[in-house]
């Protein structure tokens, strides 16, 4: 649209940091058009308004419809007349109780974050800065995880996990996610140490550190942005994952929170309490929302930057 | 170790190997963690997949002996085997066409930044956040002709979102795209990022118009970006399960079961057939990797490196 306006002097466009900076505010467009075009600007503008104000209703109205109907009104529900939190007192009561699921649902990504971290740290650290035999094997096959459909893999780990006393088990679902994670997480902490200059850590070295400590002081520093994307992408796989617990899992009061929602649909004699399930909908994706806000800005930028180079 | 780095550049080439098996160990003492958990939550259960998959193996009874090829037979012979595949197809050609298509466009939309795309990228992408899950369960409600905001559009008119085969196909697309279009836009924006300026600069001076920049400067550069998420968008849909396991349920009539759904209700909703449900997933498995295969082949014969 408004490309070829752009002066060919303009050296700004060149350093657009882009979606790097999503949500920073932008350097200001540096032209400004002559006034004469600037009605032909507005006119040629308009459908790009109206196309993007439209995109943005259609992906933020279910999200925003789902907080508000869950204290609304509804036939059928907890909350049939006047606005209130009749749906969440349902949802706190349901089986175990909210909090049960919650904590599990904490439990297990917590687990899986601090799992994925230390394994793709170490693991992205070696493969960026050592030579070894089976490297590239060993690379290859983490990679490969993501070539076999996670479905076939659960149902020899469901018998394997059975065999090694982790059968419904929160603590094996962990486990099963952070495999899961790896060729992501590895990838991408291998690609943020590839991306600090050799020169900082054989620096550091030469200073006496050794290999350990060169990660610990110099390298985690450099790559925090990786390990943030890692954390946040293992985090929301983890708290919204259903299909390994729902395979995994066999008591309702080892439930994660997806897996109890789904469930509590078909509670009273198969009809479908919908003012539940919103209020459930709600308290899932919540804190998925509110995290991505806050760290949108680190989670764009490490993604950008780590992919850069691969 | 302090030493390491001139050592190597001063040492005689004998010494080298003794200190690139020093290295080595350390390698894959870093690596160790990675290690193990590859091989014992994935390279393990991939074999035990297999000896599975030629094994009679109730869900409760565990391992009975060889049952080849019946486990294989049995599978293709499920009622709802070729539906299920024919139906996976027709789901992962249909997203994956929309899709990435939705996610191209949407990246040159937001491509610079200014306030308002920036709020635009924020808003396609935190439906990402949710979990597919999540998501399903939200259109669940939705789509339904009791609570969702078109319940009384789908009074008037007599139609359900899920009520007929179509319609919850399109219906559990549109979710699908809702959910992953931000997904896929970022990934897109990363590979128009990696395209050098100097290129689109010395299009604008050689007068190129901006479809022309687009066909021959953008999608030729983009090709390893577009090759990428082909091959995620087609493994993820060719996957699918939680959309229509929460959304239809397979329904209406067993009109949208995917073949992992029939993989999970094999193994543990009736049948309990381990050894069965083993043998759908090597097929899945193969087929994966064939098509996988398949895909880096087309991409790169089209454009060799």
């Amino acid at each position: 649209m408004s490309v070829q306006s752009l002066p060919t002097s303009n050296t700004t466009s060149s350093s657009t940091t882009g979606p790097a900076t999503a949500g920073e505010p932008a350097p200001l467009p540096p032209k400004r058009r002559r006034q004469g075009s600037r009605i032909g600007g507005i006119a040629l503008r308009t459908p790009f308004w109206v196309l993007s104000g439209g995109l943005a209703i259609v992906f933020l109205y279910p999200l925003i419809w789902a907080g508000v109907s869950s204290f609304a009104p509804l036939a059928g529900t907890n909350q049939t007349d006047g606005w209130g939190i009749g749906n969440y007192i349902t949802l706190a009561n349901y089986q175990a109780g909210i909090w049960t699921y919650i904590g599990n649902s904490l439990f297990v990504s917590l687990l899986t974050v601090v799992l994925t971290l230390v394994t793709s740290l170490l693991g992205g650290y070696a493969f960026a800065r050592f030579r070894f035999p089976g490297k590239n094997a060993l690379f290859l096959a983490t990679l490969a995880i993501l070539m076999v459909p996670y479905a076939s893999l659960l149902i020899p780990l469901y018998v394997l996990l059975n065999m090694i006393g982790l059968s419904n088990s929160l603590v094996g679902v962990s486990l099963v996610l952070t495999m899961l994670q790896l060729p992501f997480s590895t990838f991408l902490m291998r690609v943020s140490f590839e991306a600090v200059p050799k020169e900082l850590d054989e620096a550091a070295m030469v200073d006496g550190c050794s290999r350990f400590s060169a990660l610990w002081r110099v390298l985690i520093p450099a790559v925090k942005p990786g390990m943030i994307t890692v954390g946040l992408f293992a985090f929301l796989a983890a708290w919204n994952d259903f299909l390994a617990p729902l395979i995994l899992i066999n008591d309702s009061d080892k439930m994660t929170l997806p897996l109890a929602i789904s469930n509590l649909r078909g509670q009273v004699q198969g009809v479908v309490d919908y003012g539940a399930t919103e209020a459930g909908v709600v308290v899932l994706a919540l804190p998925c929302v509110v995290l991505f806000l806050v760290l949108q800005r680190h989670y764009v930028r490490g993604f950008l930057s780590g992919a850069f180079k691969g | 170790m302090s030493s390491n780095a001139i050592k190597t550049r001063t040492a005689p080439v004998r010494r080298r190997s003794a200190q690139q098996r020093a290295e080595g160990w350390r390698g894959w003492l870093f690596a160790a963690p990675t290690a193990v958990i590859v091989v014992v939550l994935f390279v393990v259960p991939l074999l035990l997949v297999f000896q599975m998959s030629a094994s009679d193996w109730p869900l409760l009874g565990g391992n009975k002996g060889l049952n080849v090829p019946e486990n294989f037979t049995d599978a293709v012979a499920n009622r709802f085997f070729w539906n299920a595949v024919g139906f996976t197809l027709l789901y992962t050609v249909i997203t994956t066409v929309i899709l990435l298509g939705l996610a191209l466009g949407l990246a040159l939309l937001v491509q610079e930044s200014t306030r308002w795309k920036g709020f635009l990228r924020t808003a396609i992408l935190i439906p990402s956040a949710l979990g597919l899950a999540s998501a399903s369960l939200l259109f669940y409600v939705l789509y339904s002709p009791i609570a969702g905001p078109f319940a009384g559009l789908m009074n008037d008119l007599g139609f359900t979102f899920l009520g007929t085969p179509e319609g919850a196909l399109w219906s559990t697309v549109f979710l699908i795209v809702w959910r992953y279009a931000g997904f896929y836009m970022l990934l897109m924006l990363v590979g128009l990022q990696a395209i050098p300026d100097e290129v689109y600069e010395a299009a604008r001076i050689d007068g190129a118009s901006r479809w022309q920049t687009f066909r021959s400067v953008t999608v030729p550069l983009l090709k390893p970006t577009i090759a990428m998420t082909m091959v995620l968008c087609i493994t993820g849909s060719l996957l699918a399960f939680e959309q229509f396991y929460i959304l239809t349920k397979g329904g209406p009539d067993n009109s949208t079961i995917t073949v992992v759904q029939l993989i999970y209700s094999v193994a543990f909703q009736g049948p309990n057939n381990l050894g069965v449900a083993a043998a759908l997933s090597v097929i899945v498995l193969a087929a994966l990797v064939v098509i996988n295969i398949a895909q880096i082949r087309v991409f790169n014969d089209k454009e060799p490196k």
